[in-house]
Order: structure tokens, then C-alpha cells, then sequence
């Protein structure tokens, strides 16, 4: 069984860029991983279509778990999860965590081939603990 | 005491002295958890032989016993790679976290 992907999803590139960074040093590269942050133009937003670019490379068959930071990044990860084709809807769950931590925690989870819920939970579960 | 002492088949303990710079912050607790869960048995962790002990293959809850530096880390585990499970964590302590998983 393949791992879980995690997809990170910031409002800023940087801040996006660096929580994947952060996943890659500390967890290794057999978890599927893609950000995605900013807006076209090189300003602060989300996009439905870089959110979707994110998902489709960070894809695996045991599913997608997606990190947000706020706001429109949360609104347009569900867009883009609509968006998805019907058999992959269902195997992409958006983590109600705090973007970095929860990167970093769902990454160790999905590491050694943790199922999709299992994922969600522990990044969902941490709260403070990271801190 | 930084032995393994795996009694009968299927269950071992040690406690090791952890002497990683920081204590088992973000980067040692990912490395640990991620080594635990290449193992079968059901592996606990506790900083008080008296407990609390914890799933070592809970990332968040490694995270959470803010283990510092100096402290002894008792472990034990039960299943039937429990000795290979415990020798192999107490290993990556005493090698300051080098060497886990990749």
C-alpha cells in the first residue's frame, strides 16, 4: 500500500515552500508531497488550479491529506476537491490542523503507510503538543 | 543502564540515558517515531519508569512528553520483533539520532 500524500496549502509561497522544506528534512521523500501559495500575479492568495496542480502531484492511491493556513485556503481547497473526478473525491481530506505542524505530523504519520483517517487524526490531534 | 533486557520471547524493556543537545525535540521524536513504526510490536515510551507511557508510534504524543536532556528514556515493547524493536531504538539514542530511517 502506497503512503498518504500531503499537500500543503498557504497563502504565501514562502511560508508554503518552507513547511514543505520542513516535511522533506525531517520525514524524508517516500511521502508524496506538493505545496502550492500565492496568487498569479506573485501576491499573497490561494488558486483552485494550483491547489489542484498540488494534489494531482502529490497524488497517491491510499489518498491526499491537505494542510491550510486560513480563510480562502481552506474555501478553495474544497472547491478544488469538487473539482476533483468522483473517484478521487473521496480520498482527499482537508486537516483542520495548523499548517506547519500539521505537515510535519501528518507526514510522520503517513510515513510507514498510516490509512487517510489515521493521517487526518494525528495532525488534527496534536493542539499544542508540538510546542 | 542502557541494556536490553528482553526476558521471555515477545517482550523486552531498556531505559537509555538521552543525551541529545535539546532533549527529544521535532527533528529526534519524527526520526524515533518513524523507526518505531518499522516495527510489528506494540512499543511504549515513558521518561518516569513509573509512567505515563505512550505509543512511540504516535508522533504527536513523543512530541508531547517534551523529554529533555539527561532524562532516562524507559521503553518497553511486546511482540515477536520486540528485542529487534528495543535494540534498535536504544541503538539510535546512543547514536544521537543518526542513522534512522530514510
Amino acid at each position: 500500500m502506497s503512503n498518504v500524500g500531503i499537500v500543503i496549502v498557504s497563502h504565501s509561497p514562502d511560508v508554503a515552500r518552507g513547511a514543505a522544506d520542513m516535511v522533506r528534512q525531517m520525514v524524508g521523500a517516500a511521502v508524496p508531497l506538493a505545496y502550492t501559495g500565492g496568487n498569479p500575479d506573485g501576491g499573497l492568495g490561494t488558486s483552485v488550479e494550483g491547489i489542484l496542480e498540488a494534489i494531482d502531484t502529490a497524488w497517491s492511491e491510499a489518498g491526499v491529506a491537505i494542510l491550510v493556513d486560513m480563510g480562502g485556503a481552506e474555501t478553495n481547497s474544497e472547491m478544488a476537491i469538487e473539482m476533483l473526478p468522483p473517484e478521487r473525491r473521496s480520498r482527499v481530506v482537508i486537516c483542520s490542523a495548523p499548517v506547519v505542524e500539521g505537515a510535519v505530523m501528518a507526514a510522520t504519520e503517513a510515513w510507514g503507510g498510516s490509512d487517510l483517517d489515521t493521517v487526518r487524526r494525528t495532525a488534527e490531534e496534536l493542539g499544542g503538543a508540538s510546542k | 543502564m542502557n541494556s536490553v533486557n528482553a526476558a521471555d520471547s515477545g517482550q523486552a524493556q531498556a531505559s537509555v540515558l538521552l543525551a541529545h543537545e535539546g532533549g527529544l525535540h521535532a527533528r529526534p521524536a519524527v526520526t524515533l517515531t518513524k523507526l518505531a513504526k518499522t516495527f510489528n510490536a506494540r512499543i511504549l515510551l515513558a521518561s518516569d519508569a513509573a509512567g505515563p507511557w505512550i505509543d512511540a508510534k504516535s508522533v504527536v504524543k513523543v512530541m508531547a512528553m517534551k523529554t529533555r536532556r539527561g532524562a532516562q528514556l524507559h521503553m518497553q515493547a511486546a511482540g515477536a520483533d520486540a528485542a529487534q524493536a528495543v535494540t534498535a531504538l536504544v541503538k539510535l539514542i546512543e547514536d544521537d539520532f543518526v542513522g534512522g530511517p530514510p
